[in-house]
């Protein structure tokens, strides 16, 4: 039931519990209850709203970065990878498999400082290796929503 | 010998064309086009696109050069698929070579059935509310159409006692059409059974339209030649447009006893040679690894059904329980409307469209259809204004009862 639950609320999380009981045929005191719990355990960690900033007409600069870092021992990557995740600036921080071992998202309001963030903070950091930031040029399609507009509904108004 | 007065194109037409009724939706559909800002729930298709992969498979296989003609049974590779997929599906067994016929749609097999089987004056029976083109195909194929009226409480189902009720010496065939466009309605086994007893007793053929077969919320899709020894006497019409999201591909088939489909495809070789060889690329993509999206595409449909269903309830209207297809039939009984003007206030005050019952045969007057096939914000949308309506007439008619 809450695999349900999450699957409609990750696509809109406006929808409210009695929406939800109705669309799958359950009680709706049950489905409010569950979200509460899924809240507090941390599952649904936050109601999140998909913006296309550069619709809104506001600039907004992000890169990726490939980091490589040095292992700790004991510690592994976590330590570095909480170092790096406590900066606001940031916005993602993955552990990556491949060439590379953290892939972090950073924004800033313009190249200069996303560029000063990276080689004054991030790169400065011991136990980081190196750094190779990608900025991003445009975005297509982010958490399953293509940013382009989208075709009108082609379809004939009325029909049999 | 008269003489001619120039070119009359009408007096080439024959009386049987002539007299067939235009599409009883065709104003209707002006002022819904007229009209701006309009949320329509009265389109008859999925409002998914085609999944991604299956458009793909028809863009490689253009690119492979793929743009012939095909067997005009269709392509083996295809019909070896529906073959497996009936099999399958319904546990029905059918020879690809001899007994499936790849159409245009499964409006032309519902076509090719009845030409292939009709003589002038034999009576088809269809049950009612239904697709708007039974009738006026029978006619074209030099039958008699009988309408057998079902009803909400029924629950819009096809009983045994009212098919028996219309058969006359004269029935020969019976369409079946569950799950239903419009209503929503599907047949149970027990139902099925009840009628396949009816259909040996009086030695009756079923043309049984299972286009929306793969679109059902209350258990396991269900074909009626899967009934003990209906198999032979039922040509099995379905296609890729309501589960695949394909309708605009137009690909359709027929499974049938080998002596029908050889008839068949008769008619079809030497009025349509093949359906497109792209369209039926695409279909074979769609049974190969498509059956994800069908389920994907089921379970929003029902999430959909669901709320709207409660919404209309909530405002008041009377209304049947839909298990198959995306439609919705509920009644307007309660706004003093009939179909007709409570279609076209609706889409002046509210512009909201759906289509009336009337247009799917007398039967459906005093219902309106709404398909649910579309997204979660329309239908919200629509359901609030479509509620505002129905307040509106509500009050109405309180303060007209109380003035009398």
């Amino acid at each position: 039931m809450r695999k349900k639950i999450l699957d409609l609320l990750e696509n809109n999380g406006r929808l409210t519990a009695k929406e939800i009981a109705i669309m799958l045929a359950l009680p709706v005191d049950q489905v409010a209850k569950e979200i509460a719990a899924m809240e507090q355990e941390k599952i649904v960690l936050r109601y999140h709203t998909l913006i296309n900033w550069e619709k809104a007409g506001e600039e907004e600069v992000a890169a990726l970065i490939d980091v490589k870092v040095i292992p700790q021992r004991d510690l592994g990557f976590d330590e570095i990878a909480s170092r790096i995740y406590r900066y606001p600036e940031v916005k993602s921080v993955f552990l990556m498999s491949g060439g590379y071992d953290l892939s972090v998202l950073v924004q800033g309001k313009s190249l200069k400082e996303v560029a000063s963030f990276v080689s004054q903070k991030l790169a400065t950091l011991e136990h980081v290796q190196s750094t190779m930031t990608h900025f991003i040029l445009k975005r297509y399609k982010q958490d399953g929503v293509i940013f382009e507009d989208q075709e009108d509904d082609r379809r004939q108004a009325l029909q049999p | 010998m008269t003489i001619a007065h120039g070119f009359e194109a009408h007096r080439f037409i024959t009386p049987v064309v002539k007299n067939l009724p235009p599409s009883g939706i065709r104003r209707f559909f002006e002022l819904v086009a007229s009209t701006r800002g309009v949320i329509s729930l009265g389109v008859g298709e999925p409002d998914f696109v085609t999944p991604w992969h299956i458009r793909e498979a028809c863009v490689q296989s253009l690119e492979r050069g793929y743009t012939m003609y095909t067997s005009n049974y269709g392509l083996p590779e295809l019909r070896g698929a529906i073959a497996d997929y009936l099999a399958w599906r319904f546990g029905l067994t059918y020879d690809p070579m001899k007994q499936i016929l790849v159409t245009i749609g499964a409006s032309e097999a519902v076509d090719l059935a009845l030409r292939t089987v009709l003589n002038p004056g034999d009576e088809v029976l269809i049950p009612e509310p239904c697709y708007v083109s039974y009738q006026p195909i029978t006619k074209l194929a030099g039958g008699v159409p009988v309408p057998i009226p079902t009803v909400m409480t029924d629950n819009f189902a096809l009983t045994a006692a009212r098919l028996e009720h219309y058969i006359t010496p004269r029935s020969k065939v019976l369409i079946l059409c569950f799950p239903n466009n419009p209503t929503g309605a599907v047949l149970s086994r027990e139902e099925m059974q009840a009628i396949a007893r009816l259909v040996e007793k009086y030695n009756l053929l079923v043309i049984s339209d299972e286009i929306y077969a793969e679109l059902r919320y209350d258990g396991q899709p269900l074909s009626f030649a899967s009934l003990p020894g209906m198999q032979e006497r039922t040509i099995l019409v379905s296609g890729f447009s309501k589960a695949f999201a394909m309708t605009g591909w137009r690909v359709g088939y027929v499974a049938a006893h080998p002596d029908f489909l050889a008839a068949m495809v008769k008619i079809h070789q030497y009025t349509i040679l093949c359906a497109p060889v792209m369209g039926q690329m695409a279909a074979l993509e769609a049974l190969r690894s498509g059956r994800q999206d069908v389920e994907r595409m089921v379970e929003q449909y029902d999430q959909r059904r669901r709320l709207v269903y409660s919404r209309l309830l909530e405002m008041g209207l009377d209304c049947f329980e839909p298990r198959g297809a995306f439609y919705i039939f509920p009644s307007v009984a309660a706004t003093g409307l009939d179909s007709a003007t409570f279609a076209e206030e609706l889409l002046k005050e509210e512009k909201v469209a759906v289509v009336p019952g009337t247009a799917f045969g007398a039967s459906g007057e005093g219902f309106i259809r709404c398909s649910y096939a579309a997204s979660l914000a329309d239908l919200t949308e629509a359901m609030n204004r479509m509620e505002r309506f129905v307040a509106r007439r509500l009050t109405f008619n309180q303060r007209a009862v109380a003035q009398v």
